[in-house]
């Protein structure tokens, strides 16, 4: 017992300076280390210098403060490099998506198709495939939308029990669906049953498959919060159920179901399996959404991914950067309307 | 009001009733589409079964043993080696990417600043809003390339470990390789584990975990023995909804794998295949029975992650842990 007290409160204190000199060390012996051995690279050295840090840290710890302190020590180190290894990708993708997109990313790559432009041809553009993922995405959420939002009326407003919890469970199961089996569903059901060619309807409808449970989950959310008061009031009124749900609890809710809904589009835009299977590629400008394969932004960056033509990866980082900037524009607008919302107090 | 209370019984019983037809209809309506939902799943099923047996009636070798893909030459395919490489990849990503999603929840939930988390929460769903064709993208001209020193070092220092192993010296340059997919696949799968775990951890009931501070715990302490203890069924189910992403996976796969349709636990070597980057892969050159084909495949991908979603929504509805507003 005595023994307990004494290393419980006895442990000795480091001094603020000891824990980053024993970090700055374990760097310098990084350093040492590829100097001498044949490890080689950025990365590399990134990890080494990081696990070493933190073993500095822990032995520091464990010797002058004790086991306890020591553990927590670790385990504040390696959470902090956890945090700083996600962040690192994302550093990563973001810019070298938006360096290497510059390249070609102008008012001429925007504005332009891909007709007559051959694989090494500097030319060309992603306007084509804008008009198509544009038209897409709006056929899916016309779809999606209006569906998921009567889902979720549904489900919050009128259904009990068994059948509620059966269909949210099935929507929470389909949020798991792989995208390429939404396209192989509207493929085998569209494309082959029933004999219809490649579209971006047909595009829209496997995209409102993904869309449809992301669209009912936050509409269900955003209908909760409505306050029952309101409800209330209209009820006292004489106002119909129906009616109540359709003039007090939709627009009530409207700015957080409609910031649901940009998350939900920002979400299926950059879907490429899907359209790959059902719309297809053109690189012409092609309007008409029931008529024939059309261009997409997602299937335009695989094919340059995959094109041995310097100047398709070109256009593909281009087109990669204006798929990344059209998500990011919806993001920060659903951000700032969730911030305008004042239900969601989050 | 009294006006109202006082009006004609006649027209106030008519409202009543026009009311309560209001209400039928528009609750039929709702639950015509909430039906919907039923109908859609099975008929994802259905059709996927149909348009699948023509191929699975034309194979000549075994669907489930054979490990080459070509069903609209010899017709002789099969999905063994695409099997074998969506569990290996999906696996070994989550054993990059778990501790690291873990890692980072706690942070944000337990040590970082109020302010801070919000805005470190923000970043790491950043990294879910990235389309998958551009980390296909980046993954095959930028991480492909600087991962062949990281290849280079497994090989050399843990080859005796069967899945570093390289017999032939084939790792010390560019290769499309199932490790190589398997990072991008951790990368991809990080952040929604990353704010499902964030969730769940948030829901740990603050006075247990002062009670731990309170009794002395340091802060390691406090999460080992008041916020894990109590989060263990939603972290799982997280990590499961990850494995199911991982899993179905397509586009990003398809770039950086190797396409090669065999079994093999060399995971630095130039190999690896997967369903869903075959299915985008043999897509476009894919006839009548290679379409069926594929189909086929997609049905066992669809059987394989709905059952794995379907185990990790049942996990989180018993525990009665709220995840859903992460997702």
């Amino acid at each position: 017992m005595s023994a307990l007290t004494a290393t419980g409160l006895r442990t000795g204190a480091l001094p603020r300076w000891a824990l980053p000199s024993a970090a700055l060390g374990a760097v310098g012996l990084t350093v040492l280390l590829f100097a001498l051995t044949g490890f080689q690279g950025t990365v590399d050295f990134i990890i080494v210098a990081a696990i070493l840090a933190v073993a500095a840290v822990s032995i520091t710890s464990w010797a002058v403060e004790g086991r306890r302190r020591a553990k927590d020590r670790l385990a504040t180190s390696a959470a902090l490099c956890f945090l700083v290894l996600t962040l690192t990708p994302l550093a990563f993708v973001i810019g070298y998506t938006i360096k290497l997109g510059l390249d070609r990313f102008n008012l001429n790559f925007l504005t332009h198709s891909m007709a007559g432009v051959g694989p090494l041809s500097s030319n060309g553009g992603v306007y084509h495939a804008i008009v198509g993922t544009l038209e897409q995405v709006l056929i899916a959420s016309a779809m999606a939308v209006p569906l998921g939002l009567l889902v979720a009326i549904y489900v919050t407003e009128y259904a009990s029990g068994i059948l509620a919890t059966a269909i949210r469970f099935l929507i929470d199961v389909m949020t798991g669906i792989p995208s390429i089996v939404a396209g192989l569903f509207v493929l085998a059901f569209w494309v082959l049953a029933l004999g219809q060619g490649f579209s971006g309807f047909a595009g829209g409808m496997a995209l409102a498959i993904l869309e449809l449970p992301i669209v009912v989950r936050s509409a269900e959310e955003m209908i909760k919060l409505v306050p029952a008061s309101l409800r209330e009031a209209s009820y006292a009124l004489g106002v119909a159920k129906w009616k109540t749900i359709l003039r007090i609890v939709l627009p009530t809710a409207a700015s957080g179901i409609t910031t649901g809904i940009m998350l939900a589009v920002a979400r299926v835009i950059g879907e490429t399996a899907p359209v790959l299977l059902v719309v297809g590629n053109n690189d012409f400008i092609q309007p008409n959404p029931l008529k024939g394969a059309q261009a997409s932004l997602p299937v335009f960056v695989f094919q340059g991914a995959g094109s041995s033509s310097q100047f398709d990866v070109q256009r593909a980082w281009a087109a990669a950067l204006t798929l990344v900037l059209i998500v990011a524009i919806l993001y920060v607008s659903a951000r700032v309307l969730t911030r305008r919302n004042a239900l969601d107090g989050r | 009001m009294s006006v109202v209370a006082t009006g004609s019984d006649a027209s106030s019983l008519r409202s009543a009733s026009s009311k309560r037809r209001g209400d039928a209809t528009f609750k039929a309506i709702t639950l015509l589409a909430g039906a919907l939902v039923f109908v859609l799943l099975g008929a994802i099923a259905v059709f996927l079964v149909v348009k699948a047996i023509p191929a699975l009636q034309a194979d000549k070798s075994s669907f489930w043993t054979t490990q080459i893909w070509d069903p609209d030459g010899s017709v002789h395919f099969g999905i063994a080696a695409l099997a074998f490489g969506t569990l290996l990849t999906s696996f070994l990503a989550l054993a990059m990417a778990v501790p690291v999603a873990l890692g980072v929840s706690l942070y944000v939930t337990q040590y970082a600043p109020r302010r801070v988390a919000t805005y470190l929460g923000y970043a790491t769903d950043m990294l879910a809003a990235v389309p998958s064709v551009v980390y296909g993208l980046w993954g095959v001209f930028f991480l492909l390339p600087h991962l062949i020193g990281t290849q280079v070092f497994l090989s050399k220092y843990f080859g005796w470990i069967p899945l570093f192993a390289d017999k032939n010296n084939l790792v010390s340059s560019y290769s499309k390789s199932v490790f190589g997919a398997s990072v991008v696949l951790a990368i991809m799968i990080l952040p929604i584990i990353a704010a499902i775990s964030r969730e769940i951890f948030r829901q740990v009931d603050p006075a247990q975990r002062e009670a731990a501070l309170a009794l002395g715990a340091t802060r390691w302490e406090m999460i080992r023995t008041a916020v894990l203890p109590p989060s263990w069924p939603g972290v799982t189910s997280a990590i499961m909804l990850g494995f199911g992403r991982a899993l179905g996976e397509t586009i990003a796969v398809a770039l950086v794998i190797g396409n090669v349709y065999k079994i093999d636990w060399h995971t630095l070597i130039p190999g690896g295949h997967t369903i869903a980057a075959n299915i985008a892969n043999r897509f476009g050159e894919a006839g009548a029975t290679g379409r069926s084909a594929l189909i086929a495949s997609g049905l066992v991908l669809f059987v394989i992650t709905l059952a794995v979603n379907l185990a990790a929504r049942y996990v989180i509805y018993r525990s009665g842990a709220d995840e859903r507003s992460a997702v």
